[in-house]
């Protein structure tokens, strides 16, 4: 178990190299240069390009600069945005509850949905409900999230009223950040209105991300289940004259769960890509607005921070889910 | 308890938005983040939106308008030759006194006014290069060629010497780089060894002061009672921060702001209908315009630029990209600026006339030329490349065949700049309000070398004597005399094809009462009422 640990671990480490590697080369490549972009129709006199190109560092040649900018990470130090000059670690750090806020609650709302709803696809396979749910889901995963988002504001929020458009919480409650989880924050502060305040905000947009996970854990579902169904131990666990739905419960649903797990994991990978779009429509003051932001200001640091910092966390999380498989299943371990 | 909560959660009448704040609160829909709280390093709007209500100006434009007015300085005298300008400050001018690192002793005084002009002017100033060495708009208005020197005559008196005359230097004072800051929480900070707390948790005179900022969610402001103009109508400011136009549009047709900026013109019928909402509109101080390379073949021949502006249709153009967000341009300032010359008739569409002239020029066969088309919605030019479309179109009529270019925003500018383009589209918003900020900066001598702004490279010298002329004398009807004689010649000249003014359209609610436009597209809501 030991060596299985210590191979999945050090397979993180050229991950991490290549993912500073892409964030530093690839934002690079885009034309385009941030002190240009600040600098508006005016544009601005060449001297003064230099001396603040020198005070970057974008001077020295690209090897150098990532040389430096690697020694730094390795210190901790992710640098200041050149926009609001602000340690990206820290704004980071500020933006980022509020994308997993959403991201938990997107996943939820697709497991709450997404299980069940692939489980009786299986079982009643061919039926109706088995077509109308894998039509359904297919619609959800090819759905762009920008109409979607948008949609549904405009019926929800603006014809029905029932929901806010934007934003995280009503702008009447004013909870001072302990946590970051406005859901947590609300209720360590005592004021249960703040807290419905902000649930209420989250519904839409955890639905809108939440959309696409739900889509690809009903279908995986449905067809980890088919496969278990047709295994040999079903049919002896029927013919023993169990009840339907325990054989479905206990016996099928925990071996079609593994693949399903491993998907799960994979969306978080997923969820911060659509967490980019959702937060834009959404106001959601999250990570992935920020990113977009810093992606038309050409703000590099941002940019190479914010990515590292997602990276790591898409990593951490996969490095988890991999060795809680092969806890669970002694098989992986001893590859 | 869990259960209470989920059942209480998922009722209907807790997914309904919260009662409304009993306080007069306006909330406005702010399209972002501001880069920081420092004005003299800020580059956008909507970081100034952010900065002008918390800091004051030495002298101000008036509200809705562009007229300089006494702020911070009571009065002013100009020397005879134009060149010393000295400042009788305000007395009795508080700071605001709600930030949890620094109590301020004194009032404002003559230290604070030339600290700020000092932070970006000297680079000994211990705050020079805190948060940015980049004080844009303070370069970008010639101060560093302009000062000579600012002295403290006494604590309420200051006394600015200038190289050479400049008319307009009050306007450039009244800009939002020049939001004076404090300097007795400067030393503190620097002293706390945070000198950079003076631009992140600001303290200004204005008349709403910093509650609580979070980025991309929240900019909470509360009136500043001790405002030395009298405290504002309303109690509590909020900037809610909705970058997608959409959904601005959404939340202010639900109440849940009161005011947008830069709606999607697409929503402006649905606008236009709802009982709620009124949308004010007014030509903002913009130009967007096609520039002819005037020291570039074929475009140095007076003709082939008359013939072009006659072969494009610019009603089209207007009504088909600008969908009533913009009227189409006549003269290089807008009308709404002082010295707008309307006697000025429009060359007619007319490509008959176009196509004679061409072949007058000596081109009876029509000619091959680049039109570049900026990659990027600018607030003067809201699709750049549809526009580029249609007068290729236009022109194609006329036998001129067009290739449209394109490139990166900033690379784009920069080549323009650099003059590598036949013709190309640019435009302008104005800084201060001043005529010579559009005639002088934009069609000048001096911005006509490389890297200026004078992207059709016009120097032509009847035109620049009168620009120039006018910077240096204060007469204000004398100087109109001069501008309105400049538009005649650029129009005789045509160095642009001028497309359109963008007209600024703010939907309001109307619950919202004494909301003034800024011709400089701010947002500012002191004076602001709500019922």
């Amino acid at each position: 178990m030991l060596r299985f640990v210590l191979t999945r671990v050090s397979l993180v480490i050229p991950t991490f190299i290549g993912i500073t590697l892409l964030a530093f080369f690839l934002i690079r490549l885009v034309p385009g240069d941030p002190i240009e972009t600040m600098a508006g129709e005016r544009g601005i006199d060449p001297a003064r390009h230099e001396q603040l190109r020198k005070e970057f560092g974008f001077d020295k040649p690209l090897l150098s600069q990532y040389g430096v900018y690697i020694t730094r990470v390795l210190h901790g130090d992710l640098g200041k945005s050149i926009v609001t000059r602000e340690n990206v670690s820290t704004e980071f750090a500020a933006l980022f509850p509020a994308t997993i806020e959403l991201a938990v609650c997107a996943i939820l709302f697709a497991l709450i949905i997404g299980l069940p709803a692939g489980i009786l696809a299986a079982v009643k396979r061919n039926s109706i409900f088995d077509h109308g749910v894998m039509g359904v889901s297919l619609a959800g995963y090819s759905m762009p999230i920008f109409w979607w988002g948008l949609l549904l504001i405009l019926l929800f929020s603006v014809q029905l009223g029932l929901t806010p458009v934007s934003g995280r919480i009503a702008v009447q409650y004013f909870i001072e950040p302990t946590t970051g989880f406005l859901l947590i924050d609300s209720l360590l502060a005592g004021d249960f209105d703040a807290f419905k305040s902000a649930l209420s905000h989250l519904i839409l947009p955890a639905i809108v991300l939440g959309t696409v996970p739900l889509a690809v854990i009903a279908r995986m579902t449905r067809s980890a289940m088919l496969e278990v169904l047709g295994e040999d131990y079903i049919r002896t666990a029927r013919a023993k004259g169990l009840a339907p739905i325990r054989v479905v419960a206990m016996h099928a649903l925990r071996n079609a769960l593994i693949p399903v797990v491993t998907v799960i994991g994979l969306q978080v990978g997923v969820l911060f890509t659509g967490a980019i779009l959702t937060e834009t429509i959404f106001s959601w003051p999250g990570v992935g607005k920020w990113l977009i932001e810093a992606i038309s200001r050409r703000d590099y640091p941002v940019l190479q921070g914010g990515t590292l910092l997602i990276g790591v966390v898409v990593m951490s999380v996969n490095l988890l889910v991999d060795l809680l498989y092969g806890l669970i299943n002694p098989r992986i371990r001893h590859h | 308890m869990k259960k209470k909560l989920l059942l209480a959660a998922l009722s209907a009448s807790a997914l309904m938005t919260a009662a409304p704040l009993s306080a007069k609160t306006l909330i406005y829909c702010s399209e972002g983040s501001p880069e920081n709280f420092a004005p003299s390093v800020n580059t956008t709007g909507t970081s100034f939106d952010a900065n002008t209500q918390i800091y004051d100006t030495i002298v101000q434009f008036e509200r809705g308008g562009t007229k300089v007015q006494p702020s911070l300085a009571e009065k002013w005298d100009i020397s005879a030759d134009g060149t010393a300008y000295t400042f009788h400050l305000r007395k009795g001018v508080k700071w605001h006194n709600t930030n949890r690192s620094f109590k301020p002793t004194r009032d404002f005084n003559a230290d604070d006014f030339i600290f700020t002009i000092e932070r970006q002017w000297k680079e000994s100033n211990p705050f020079f290069k805190v948060t940015s060495s980049n004080h844009s708009y303070f370069n970008d208005m010639g101060m560093p060629k302009l000062l000579k020197s600012v002295e403290k005559v006494d604590d309420y008196t200051v006394k600015i010497t200038l190289t050479q005359p400049e008319a307009p230097f009050l306007s450039d004072l009244a800009m939002q780089y020049a939001s004076i800051q404090s300097k007795e929480y400067a030393d503190a900070m620097l002293k706390a060894g945070t000198p950079e707390k003076i631009d992140q948790d600001p303290i200004g005179t204005g008349p709403f002061y910093l509650v609580q900022y979070q980025k991309d969610s929240i900019i909470r402001y509360k009136a500043f009672p001790d405002y030395w103009a009298g405290k504002a109508k309303i109690d509590d400011l909020i900037f809610s921060i909705t970058p997608d136009a959409s959904v601005r549009w959404a939340k202010l047709q639900k109440g849940e702001c009161h005011v947008m900026p830069y709606p999607n013109p697409a929503d402006l019928d649905a606008m236009k209908k709802d009982a709620n909402v009124q949308i004010l509109e007014q030509p903002g101080l913009n130009i967007g315009y096609l520039a002819y390379n005037t020291q570039k073949k074929p475009f140095d021949d007076v003709r082939v630029r008359k013939a072009m502006n006659m072969a494009i249709d610019k009603k089209a153009i207007v009504d088909a990209v600008f969908l009533g967000s913009g009227i189409p341009a006549v003269n290089p300032i807008p009308p709404t600026m002082w010295s707008y010359n309307e006697t000025i008739k429009d060359d007619p569409f007319d490509p008959a006339a176009a196509k004679k002239a061409l072949a007058d020029a000596g081109y009876p066969n029509g000619m091959e030329i680049d039109l570049w088309a900026m990659p990027v919605q600018r607030p003067y030019n809201p699709n750049a490349k549809r526009i580029a479309e249609l007068m290729q179109a236009d022109l194609a009529k006329i036998g001129v065949k067009a290739e449209i270019k394109s490139f990166e925003w900033g690379e784009y500018r920069k080549r323009m700049q650099a003059g590598e383009h036949q013709t190309g589209m640019l435009g302008w918003t104005g800084d201060n309000g001043d005529p010579d900020n559009f005639l002088h900066t934009l069609l000048g001598c001096d911005s006509a070398k490389t890297n200026g702004s004078n992207v059709a490279k016009f120097c032509y010298q009847p035109f620049e004597e009168l620009v120039v002329k006018a910077k240096t004398v204060t007469d204000q009807a004398e100087r109109e005399k001069l501008y309105r004689q400049a538009q005649v010649i650029f129009k005789e000249q045509s160095p642009w094809f001028t497309i359109a003014h963008a007209v600024q359209l703010k939907p309001v609610r109307k619950e919202v009462k004494d909301f003034l436009l800024s011709p400089f597209g701010r947002h500012t809501f002191y004076g602001v009422d709500i019922n």
